[in-house]
């Protein structure tokens, strides 16, 4: 980190200041864009987690900027900037330094209405073009969106505009989509292959794909602002229903958050008991994962086959937690209540069917001829357009990008056990695929490991009946089943959170889908959307 | 052996009784007619509830249980159900072709199923050319599936059209080219000279090499003209929701559901007759006890039986294939599977003439 504030002590508009675990460094707005060329290309600041908006109040708009090294993955470096004023909403795009920032540009826009110059494709990006006003500032006037009675064309299919500077004023530039006689076919909201109401529109030409235009919102809920006026112990119970799959590794990452805000110890039979559920509930989501990618593909016996076994799961849960697909188990300080008597001896009968079922899924479909000729050689997602693309999870290190945040920078029991970050090289959907069969059992590993030594004491810590957390800004990341999921929360000392932003990993995996699937054939696209594995209600939150 | 030319002689003489000969045929005409529709519409809902037992055992389910005893009237009322169902309007199509496109895959499916020995001297159409009628009849369908994908004026079905399109002109060749082969081996079209011819032994067993081979090509071909997995691309549920009669409701969806089934049944049945007999007992020359025991077995639980293990195959490679690419499927045409069929009629005519 020194050559980081050397470099930066030499440009006088930054400020660096250095935490035990990030850096954050303030920057004036008209200089943001010289100083991301300054950390991607002389930093080697390669990887955009996050861009998360922020609204000050009368110190104006901000935008935190969320980065981090492939080298160094561990540390992540804010760069923070406020536009001073509410008047002042423009900021310099970075689109044309990090990809991901294309998505995470058009959510801040949607959001706060900060316009970034120079952005391709600056649409809303959740809420209708006929939205009044920036639902998460802090004066959003909530009457100013009446419920339509009427039937409205919605203009935003069609265009979508840019912000240049020209001879120092903005001029707005619209541009149509697809072209009058390019032949579109709308994938969604409802459509089989869809998992959830993501909305595809693809132009085609005979069989092949020549653009592709996501489009979300279809279930976007608020969460983000309905955080805001929820007690913190409330916004856990919103967190499950956000990536449904992986419902306790996002529970598991605001609890995380809150902890460390207040400083609490969390017991060590709650950590393991954590990490265990974490793991059942990756080896449920990627058995999902491949039931739904083989059912897209037109295997149905295996999506029922994935189904089995992960009722087995659900099954752990339910008894244990009470809940299945949401168990409502971690809480701010451990878990909600202590384990099932019959908890440990059910994992313990599950760790040999799963391997036995995993040999019956790779003879029942990885063996098969058709879908490896279909899979293999297919949707090439490199090393480099997977890091700028900001796609985490086991569709990047498919692509050989080392990012497994269990391995990275350890949370709950993980670096008490060993276990290996499954790598591949080749970036096509088989990767992508066998990727999370080998996962399943590296997680049956780590679970091997920590049933037998679940240590006895409390379950949770002591906290208070009204949870505050301390002035500042905090963020967790934790590695759920798509990637690197991440919790900011600026608090302001209350027992409300000023400020909640979830950084979905699915939400760039979509992105990702228009870097891989153009000269793709239509079949090659539901094939890439599936073994990308994205779910949709995180996206839209 | 048991003969059905007791029933229909009887049935001819009643008709004789009442009628003038004109009349007569007329009158037998509309019952063979009527017989067909019936065993059609009795044999699709055998084999949907066949298929749904049996794709839940593959799949370690149960499948239908409530109606009836193990389920058996789930179809029945499925059928109930899809008669009363509303058939929707849709605003800017082609009304007419709309309507006419489920008539033509039905129609299709049913002549080519009128032209099934189902038994012996159970036949209702048996030319001189009944191979190339049956090839000729059963390639219509197409007709039918292409009009429907043009005239929903919808995207995913006109997708769904062209590729079904592609995918029946060029299987329909394999499909062709292998039974030239047994037509070679037989030295007749006529279907019931080819059952009879293979009293002594079934072509399957007496082609050598290249009924084998053609059994397999045929096999393949004939599922792929099916439109079921892993050849169910026209109607790709997870790309295209259903593909070429994604806007029809009712009946007339009903129609292609049907077609679809009978069509799986039809290709079954026909590799039955060409391979294994048709209705023809397994018969071992010179070992006369033997042959008298299968010729006890009534031949049309032959016919049946053959044809339901080729159904069952079907069945089995639908449930644990995943779908192919459309150009994995045209290559595989084009460039494997024809390339055999054309060798193996070269063999084939060796075999015969030598």
């Amino acid at each position: 980190m020194e050559t980081l504030e050397k470099r930066l002590s030499t440009l006088e508009y930054v400020s660096v200041e250095n935490e035990d675990d990030r850096t954050t460094v303030t920057v004036a707005p008209e200089k943001v864009l010289e100083l991301a060329k300054i950390l991607r290309y002389e930093e080697k600041y390669d990887f955009l987690f996050d861009i998360v908006g922020m609204d000050y109040g009368d110190e104006g708009f901000g935008v935190i900027y969320y980065l981090s090294q492939t080298e160094n993955p561990a540390r992540l470096t804010a760069v923070k900037t406020r536009t001073g004023s509410r008047e002042k909403n423009e900021l310099d795009s970075v689109c044309e330094i990090w990809e991901s920032a294309n998505v995470y540009e058009r959510e801040v826009y949607d959001f706060f209405g900060i316009i970034f110059i120079n952005h391709p494709d600056l649409r809303r990006i959740f809420l209708r073009t006929d939205w009044n006003g920036y639902p998460l500032r802090k004066d959003y006037d909530f009457e100013s969106n009446s419920i339509p009675v009427h039937n409205e064309l919605i203009p935003d299919m069609e265009t979508s505009h840019s912000v240049y500077m020209h001879e120092g004023h903005e001029e707005d530039v619209t541009r149509s989509l697809f072209d009058s006689n390019e032949y579109v076919v709308n994938f969604g909201p409802q459509h089989p292959a869809m998992h959830g109401v993501l909305h595809l529109r693809v132009s085609i030409e005979g069989e092949e794909v020549k653009n592709i235009d996501p489009n979300f919102g279809y279930i976007h809920r608020g969460i983000e602002k309905l955080c805001e006026s929820y007690t913190y112990p409330q916004i856990l119970h919103l967190v499950d229903r956000l990536d449904y799959l992986s419902g306790t590794m996002n529970r598991h990452a605001v609890c995380l958050c809150c902890e460390k805000a207040l400083g609490l110890e969390v017991p060590p039979r709650a950590q393991y008991v954590r990490t265990i559920i974490d793991e059942l509930t990756r080896i449920a989501s990627h058995l999902l994962g491949w039931g739904c990618m083989c059912m897209d593909m037109g295997s149905i016996t295996a999506f029922v086959y994935g189904m089995r076994d992960r009722e087995k799961i659900m099954d752990i849960f339910e008894e244990t937690a009470g809940g299945r697909l949401m168990p409502n188990y971690n809480i701010i300080g451990g878990i909600a209540r202590d384990i099932n008597p019959n908890f440990i001896r059910r994992v313990k009968e599950f760790i040999p069917y799963m391997r036995k079922m995993l040999k019956e899924h790779h003879i029942l479909f990885t063996g098969n001829p058709i879908a490896t000729g279909r899979m293999k050689k297919i949707g090439y997602l490199s090393k480099e357009r997977a890091i700028t693309t900001g796609a985490t999870g086991p569709s990047s290190r498919a692509s050989g990008w080392s990012n497994d945040l269990r391995k990275i920078k350890p949370y709950s029991a993980y670096d008490k056990v060993d276990f290996d970050e499954v790598l591949r090289t080749g970036g096509d959907t088989f990767d992508r695929y066998i990727i999370r069969l080998d996962e399943i059992e590296q997680s049956l590993r780590i679970i091997e490991q920590l049933i037998d030594n679940i240590p006895e004491g409390a379950f949770a810590a002591k906290t208070g009946a009204i949870i505050r957390l301390p002035k500042g800004e905090f963020i967790q990341r934790v590695e759920n089943a798509r990637g690197q999921f991440g919790v900011h929360i600026a608090s302001e000392g209350g027992k409300t959170p000023y400020r909640v932003k979830f950084r979905s990993p699915s939400l760039v995996l979509v992105n990702a889908l228009k870097e891989i699937v153009p000269r793709h054939k239509i079949a090659d696209l539901i094939m890439i959307g599936a073994s990308l594995d994205y779910v949709i209600p995180c996206i839209d939150r | 052996m048991y003969s059905f030319k007791d029933i229909t002689d009887g049935i001819d003489s009643i008709l004789h009784l009442f009628l003038n000969d004109t009349f007569a045929t007329l009158a037998e005409l509309i019952l063979a007619g009527l017989a067909l529709i019936g065993a059609y519409a009795v044999l699709a809902l055998t084999l949907i509830y066949a298929e749904r037992k049996i794709c839940a055992a593959f799949q370690c389910r149960i499948g239908p249980s409530r109606t009836g005893k193990w389920g058996v009237f789930q179809t029945v009322a499925d059928m109930i159900k899809i008669l009363f169902k509303e058939l929707i309007r849709l605003d800017h199509n082609d009304r007419f072709l709309f309507r006419v496109a489920p008539f033509i895959v039905i129609i299709a499916s049913m002549c080519t199923f009128a032209a099934l020995p189902f038994a012996k001297n159970l036949h209702a159409i048996d030319f001189n050319m009944g191979v190339f009628y049956l090839i000729a009849v059963s390639s219509l369908g197409v007709i039918g599936i292409l009009l429907a994908g043009w005239s929903s004026n919808s995207k995913y079905t006109m997708i769904g059209a062209m590729r079904s399109g592609a995918q029946l002109i060029s299987y329909e060749i394999s499909a062709g080219l292998s039974l030239l082969a047994v037509v070679i081996l037989s030295g007749t079209m006529k279907i019931s000279e080819i059952v009879e011819q293979q009293s002594e032994m079934w072509f399957i067993f007496r082609g050598h090499v290249p009924a084998i081979i053609a059994f397999f090509t045929y096999i393949i071909a004939g599922h792929a003209e099916t439109n079921r997995g892993p050849f169910d691309l026209p109607e790709a549920e997870s790309e295209l929701t259903a593909g070429y009669h994604t806007e029809y409701s009712g009946i007339q969806f009903g129609f292609y559901y049907l077609a679809e089934y009978l069509n799986m049944f039809i290709v079954a049945a026909i590799a039955a007759v060409m391979f294994f007999g048709g209705w023809m007992p397994l018969h071992v020359s010179g070992w006369d006890g033997f042959n008298y025991i299968m010729d006890c077995i009534p031949s049309f639980i032959w016919f049946f039986g053959k044809t339901f293990a080729c159904v069952f195959i079907a069945l089995w490679v639908r449930w644990s294939f995943p779908r192919l690419r459309i150009d994995q499927l045209l290559n595989f045409e084009w460039k494997i599977l024809m390339p055999i069929c054309l060798i193996n009629i070269i063999l084939m005519s060796l075999i015969v003439v030598f």
